[in-house]
């Protein structure tokens, strides 16, 4: 693996089945994994990366069944390698 | 609600990232552009089919398409524009252990490229190759390509594209392609097991990835945003699997006909056939 000294730590979030991570600085707020995500709980957030693109968030409802099911498809549309899903290991 | 922490001190990296040259990201496609996906849809084929990294090869023609080789940490070709296919053929040829894959954009595989393509079909060469149809030529800003819908603007077609698109999966079956699919680039996970599903053929394979343009084709063409091509996708898409590669015409107003078209089985490949001829000639 080449791992760069470019690349910056990425955000961590921790749902339910896995973690969403989200590399912020190459994000360019297409907004694909927002449209796609079937169960609609990732949203624009008021976070700019260094290029003023809005990197997404994860917001869930569980009272309203709006949870992620880390079905990974934000990771495989993503123009930009810059969001995944990583099953958690712990449980 | 859910818990949410920051890893500082962690370096995190994409799935991808193994097969990345990571250093060159971010890379320089627009934001919605559909070249990344389709680039992710043909690693997880690899990944699946078990191709290790040494036995691949990426040969790429010039246009924004053109620059994925590059981006890729496998040994990859950035050729001159149009002669992805022969430089892919003679590789091919000499080295015949290995997995050529050409993934190029629709001028170059069909413009300037066209003729090498359809040859390439006819005598059956052994190789994959992947189209991003993105309807247009995107690198040089958007000038009217073979495959532009008729109707649609482009910098050469400020008022309305007059020429018939090319119906490029019918072109390949026409030619003698032994597998034919097409896909779009927000149906990943079906063109990630056409790959691979063509990966375990012989003969040419093609498979054509609607691509977004947002940049140099939707912009002109009331589709702006970065994900407006990619709504388009996904509400004009209907599956046929086996349809008639005729009918699969792509026109605005109608449904985008999307699919596993094509697979012949038992045709020799070019290879195979100058083996024969060799060893005839040799044991004369
Ligand atoms: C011999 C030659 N002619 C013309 C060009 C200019 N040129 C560069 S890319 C390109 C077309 C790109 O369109 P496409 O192949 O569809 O790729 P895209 O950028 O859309 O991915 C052209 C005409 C060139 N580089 N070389
Ligand atoms: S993994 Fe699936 S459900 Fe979870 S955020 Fe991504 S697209 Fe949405
Ligand atoms: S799909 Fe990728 S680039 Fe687009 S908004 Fe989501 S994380 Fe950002
Ligand atoms: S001009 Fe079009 S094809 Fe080229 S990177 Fe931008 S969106 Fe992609
Ligand atoms: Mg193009």
């Amino acid at each position: 693996m080449q791992a760069s000294s470019k690349v910056l730590p990425s955000q961590r979030v921790k749902v339910s089945r896995g973690e969403i991570h989200v590399i912020k600085e190459r994000c360019k707020q297409c907004n694909l994994c927002i449209d796609f995500c079937p169960t609609q709980v990732l949203r624009e957030s008021d976070e700019a990366n260094e290029k003023g693109y809005h990197v997404p968030e994860l917001v869930e409802e569980p009272e309203k069944g709006n949870t992620c099911v880390a079905c990974g498809f934000c990771q495989v549309i993503c123009p930009e390698y810059a969001i995944w899903i990583e099953a958690r290991r712990d449980e | 609600m859910n818990e949410q922490t920051i890893a500082e001190d962690k370096l995190e990296l994409h799935p991808i990232d193994k097969w990345l040259r990571s250093e060159r990201m971010p890379h320089i496609w627009c934001p919605g552009c559909g070249i990344g996906p389709t680039l992710y849809a043909w690693i997880r084929a690899l990944d699946r089919v078990g191709i290790p990294k040494e036995k691949v090869v990426y040969v790429s023609g010039i246009g924004c398409c053109g620059r994925g080789s590059g981006y890729l940490d496998v040994d990859g070709f950035h050729t001159t524009h149009g002669r992805a296919i022969p430089f892919a053929i003679g590789l091919k040829l000499v080295k015949p252990e290995l997995c050529v894959n050409v993934i190029s954009g629709d001028g170059d595989l069909f413009s300037i490229g066209g003729n090498h393509f359809i040859h390439a079909c006819r005598r059956n060469v052994d190789l994959l190759v992947i189209c991003t149809n993105n309807f247009i030529y995107g690198m040089t800003g958007g000038q009217l390509a073979p495959t532009t819908p008729l109707g649609d603007r482009s910098t050469t077609s400020p008022y309305g594209n007059i020429e018939p698109s090319f119906n490029t999966p019918h072109l390949a079956d026409a030619s003698g392609a032994v597998y034919v699919a097409r896909w779009t680039s927000i149906h990943v996970r079906r063109l990630e097991k056409s790959i691979a599903e063509a990966m375990e053929m012989k003969g040419f394979r093609y498979i054509e990835v609607l691509s977004p343009c947002p940049v140099s084709y939707g912009r002109r063409n009331k589709l702006p945003e970065p994900d407006d091509i990619a709504e388009w996708f996904r509400q004009s898409s209907i599956i046929r699997n086996g349809a008639n590669t005729s009918e699969v015409q792509i026109e605005k107003e109608k449904p985008l006909i999307l699919g596993n078209f094509v697979k012949r089985v038992g045709k020799p490949t070019f290879y195979e056939l100058m083996k024969k001829l060799e060893e005839k000639v040799r044991g004369r």
